[in-house]
């Protein structure tokens, strides 16, 4: 089916081609031109209707991470309105191609929804304010400097007369936009960087919010899909007439060259009549392959010669041999599902002139592109309507599932269609955190200094899979060093070791990988953040204390490091039985740490008490949100840990639905004291950053408990468990 | 035929008795607030009251609601005021996602009602409501809080 690179390339086209423009787009209130396509607005990103109601425009898409609330709030900023009366909507992408893509980006991935669109939104905000006040200015016949704007109340300040935007809104909308735009500066802030509350939670909270799963159409069918369970297979052959007399059926489909599905009255009667459905597949050669076959691919990448070098200074391996201690140890670090709440579904209303799609979607415009792919209508054909997303966690940038929903809609033209996978294929059909092996080696001197370090990882690249277009030229796959970087501001390894080495072995077995909340970084982090402890303790130094000597050149690293310490206590004594490990890295152009405090019974029973987590995010536009998200990272990090792992049997998936592959409950939750340091010279994510910690500082909890390094998992494998 | 009382209303569904009471709310009802998450009474997210105790309906045939009264998140707030779960997960800013919210209020309006000041135990062993984006925190907050507005 669709990979990424087909849509990633696709998008550019859409975004070149339609509007005829170079690639990027406009300054976002440039250009008004085709404006009258949507309702009367004084900008793209702002709205007032007469009542003083602000609509601001969201782009990106929300899935839980509070971005729409948190754009919003810049947004608001910027225009000094309301806030009480401020509602968002979505545009399409649609909309925004047809708009020479007036709103930008489309993606909510890497943690980049805010931190890759705050100054046009703002910038956003701030235009329609002055076009506000300049329309005020107007009528009363009076310098707009002499006005000014809070609270959606304009004001002229010689004659205290006043006015709301809304009356303005429509005079504003015809003023030229200014040019020369001045942001605030953060410490004048009043909405952003406040822990207001989220714009969406009370339709939530009475059954009223609308997932893309709950969309309802007039005349709609729904379908259930299986497609091959050997990832790469084909479909071979089905029975159709065996359940063509099952109630509610009404057709049974070829869905590419993988999958079957079937089209019924009902989802329920689609998926009990697919259940029945005789099915033959072509597994092909990866039906011979297991967890225990990957493993050994994996395992031979950590001696081959010709590896791609990530991060490199002095001579890593001569520093080793003229070491006087060596420490070397192999971790490794299995596939995890994605197990979003709400399954992948799409709607698809299909006729020979027309493709519309409601879905969830983590990247709209790719949403959009596998619709004109799929549906074979130009992209001004066709359009996506956003929907909530019932979690996305980095699954629902991809857009397979929208190209079955169009193929399969195809087959029904006029009638629209929801192709809703099962929780069962939603597992197996997953794109799953990659797989990958590490071994570190490093060197310590007679003084129990760091002299060198080697870090060979040998495993799978998401780009090889998903978007080949972004690999190296010499096809390095540059997402694997995520937080081992020499420089740049995405993922700087935050050490200073005179002689480094951090190199790759691609291995690529066949199951699909993807982007999973954190991404490389969670592996990395343990791979590096452990074994930091291992050489502390090989050097008989205190874990924060070796640390410390070699963050000297990365204080920013150290400063988070440094607050969750004392914070957490470090170097005091813990209660009776409870253990403390630490962690820090950074990722998505935040810097993170944690410190988390556990018991560990004989028996196995893991208790975890509490995790002092630090974030250095740069500018903080809601630390509730924030203080959520890291809330949040840590139960989906920590579920990984401690139960998460997709194993492969005869080229299958094996985990199939929550009672095999579980997650974490509330009984497990540790206390989580979040820190929020932002130090404001920078903007980084929120998202997924302090995911990296958790485990890493918890593992070496354990350690710290047991004496016992633990090197691969999950801990339910090594007995540990916390329920 | 499959007849009970919904929110408060008499339904009568025309179905197959055998399918999971959650997909008669869904898609014959109309109701799409209680949520399919696994199928399998794991996740908790189609959890709906039934006689007034919490039930996982993706795994109950509707015969088995016959002539039972039936509660879901739509029916919880009596003429529009939130019911104290609701209003406390408000308070709480609860949700993220939300896709599980419909599902974890419900799960705990039922624990409220037989448990009117629930310990921490009490909220370990009775609230396994799965949540991916781990609202936990605020979860066990707003459970606290909305028993003491009781």
């Amino acid at each position: 089916m669709n990979d990424m690179p087909r849509i990633d390339r696709r998008a550019f086209l859409v975004s070149s081609t339609a509007a005829g423009l170079a690639l990027g787009f406009q300054v976002p209130f440039a250009d008004e031109a085709d404006a009258q396509a949507l309702p009367p607005e004084v900008n793209a990103w702002v709205v007032v209707q007469p009542d003083d109601t602000v609509i601001i425009r969201i782009a990106r898409s929300e899935m839980g991470q509070g971005s729409e609330t948190g754009l919003a709030q810049l947004v608001a900023e910027e225009l000094e309105c309301d806030w009480s009366k401020v509602k968002v909507e979505y545009p399409t992408p649609g909309q925004n191609v047809a708009r020479k893509r007036i709103w930008g980006d489309y993606t909510s991935t890497g943690s980049r929804s805010i931190r890759e669109s705050q100054e046009y939104v703002r910038k956003g905000g701030a235009a329609a304010r002055a076009m506000l006040i300049q329309a005020a200015a107007n009528e009363w016949k009076v310098p707009a400097s002499e006005c000014r704007a809070a609270n959606s109340v304009i004001t002229h300040g010689p004659t205290n007369r006043t006015t709301t935007f809304g009356k303005v809104a429509e005079a504003a909308a015809k003023i030229e936009p200014p040019t020369d735009i001045k942001l605030k500066d953060p410490k004048d802030w009043k909405i952003a960087g406040k822990p207001v509350k989220r714009l969406d939670t009370y339709d939530k909270l009475i059954g009223k919010s609308t997932y893309s799963i709950d969309v309802k159409q007039p005349g709609m069918l729904s379908a259930a899909i299986k497609a091959s369970p050997v990832h790469g297979g084909k479909l071979k052959s089905f029975d159709a007439a065996k359940i063509a007399n099952m109630k509610g059926v009404r057709k049974v489909v070829r869905v590419g060259d993988n999958a079957v599905a079937v089209i019924g009255d009902t989802w329920y009667q689609a998926k009990t009549a697919l259940e029945a459905l005789p099915v033959e597949w072509d597994a092909g050669e990866n039906a011979k392959v297991s967890s225990a076959t990957i493993n050994e691919l994996l395992k031979g990448g950590l001696d081959a010669d010709t590896p791609f070098v990530g991060n490199k200074a002095g001579d890593a391996k001569a520093a080793i041999a003229s070491a006087a201690k060596k420490v070397e140890a192999v971790y490794a670090y299995g596939y995890q599902a994605h197990a979003c709440m709400e399954p992948l579904n799409a709607t698809v209303l299909y006729t020979p002139d027309k493709c519309e799609v409601w879905t969830s979607s983590q990247n709209g415009e790719a949403a959009l592109a596998a619709a004109s792919e799929a549906s074979g209508l130009p992209v001004g054909k066709c359009d996506v309507h956003k929907l909530l997303l019932g979690g996305g966690f980095g699954r629902r940038g991809r857009a397979d599932y929208v190209t079955q929903a169009v193929l399969v809609a195809k087959e029904m033209p006029g009638t629209p269609v929801k192709l809703l996978w099962t929780r069962e294929e939603d597992m197996t059909q997953d794109s799953y955190h990659p797989t990958t092996q590490c071994r570190l080696i490093g060197a310590l001197d007679a003084n129990n200094n760091l002299t060198g370090l080697h870090m060979r990882i040998s495993g799978q690249s998401i780009l090889a899979k998903l978007a080949p277009s972004r690999l190296g030229q010499d096809g390095r796959d540059p997402v694997t060093f995520q937080g081992l970087n020499p420089g740049g501001t995405e993922g700087v390894f935050g050490y200073s070791i005179p002689n480094l080495l951090i190199d790759h072995a691609m291995r690529n077995p066949h199951v699909t990988p993807g982007f999973w909340r954190g991404v490389n970084n969670n592996q990395n982090s343990i791979y590096v953040e452990c074994f930091m402890d291992e050489l502390a303790h090989a050097a008989g130094q205190d874990p924060l204390e070796f640390r410390r000597k070699l963050m000297a050149n990365h204080p920013k690293h150290l400063a988070v490091l440094n607050a969750v310490a004392e914070r957490a206590g470090w170097g005091k004594p813990a209660p009776q039985g409870v253990f403390r490990g630490i962690a820090q890295q950074m990722g998505y152009g935040s810097y993170v740490a944690a410190c988390a405090e556990i018991s560990l019974s004989n028996d196995g029973q893991l208790k975890l008490h509490r995790i002092v987590a630090g974030t250095d995010c740069g500018h903080a536009v809601n630390p509730a949100q924030i203080e959520r998200q890291v809330n949040g990272s840590f139960v989906y990090g920590l579920s990984a840990l401690l139960y998460g792992g997709i194993t492969i049997k005869d080229g299958r998936v094996e985990q199939e639905n929550f009672d095999s592959y579980n997650v974490m409950r509330i009984s497990e939750m540790p206390k989580v004291d979040t820190i929020i340091m932002p130090s404001g010279d920078f903007w980084g994510g929120v998202g997924e950053p302090t995911i990296f910690v958790a485990a890493p500082a918890v593992l070496n909890a354990i350690f710290a408990a047991t004496g016992k390094r633990i090197r691969t998992f999950p801990l339910s494998e090594h007995n540990i468990r916390t329920a | 035929m499959a007849r009970f009382t919904l929110n408060g209303q008499t339904k009568e569904v025309d179905v197959d008795p055998a399918t999971p009471l959650l997909w008669v709310l869904r898609e014959q009802v109309g109701l799409t607030g209680t949520k399919y998450g696994c199928g399998i009474a794991q996740c908790g997210a189609c959890t709906v009251h039934i006689n007034g105790e919490a039930v996982r309906s993706c795994s109950l045939p509707v015969s088995e609601a016959e002539g039972k009264q039936v509660t879901t998140i739509e029916g919880l707030a009596q003429n529009g005021v939130l019911d104290r779960v609701q209003k406390a997960w408000l308070d709480h800013d609860v949700p993220q996602c939300g896709y599980c919210q419909a599902g974890m209020i419900m799960a705990v309006a039922a624990l409220l009602r037989a448990k009117p000041k629930p310990t921490d135990a009490d909220i370990d062993a009775n609230i396994t409501n799965i949540c991916r984006c781990g609202t936990y925190q605020q979860v066990r907050a707003a459970i606290h809080a909305a028993a003491a507005s009781a």
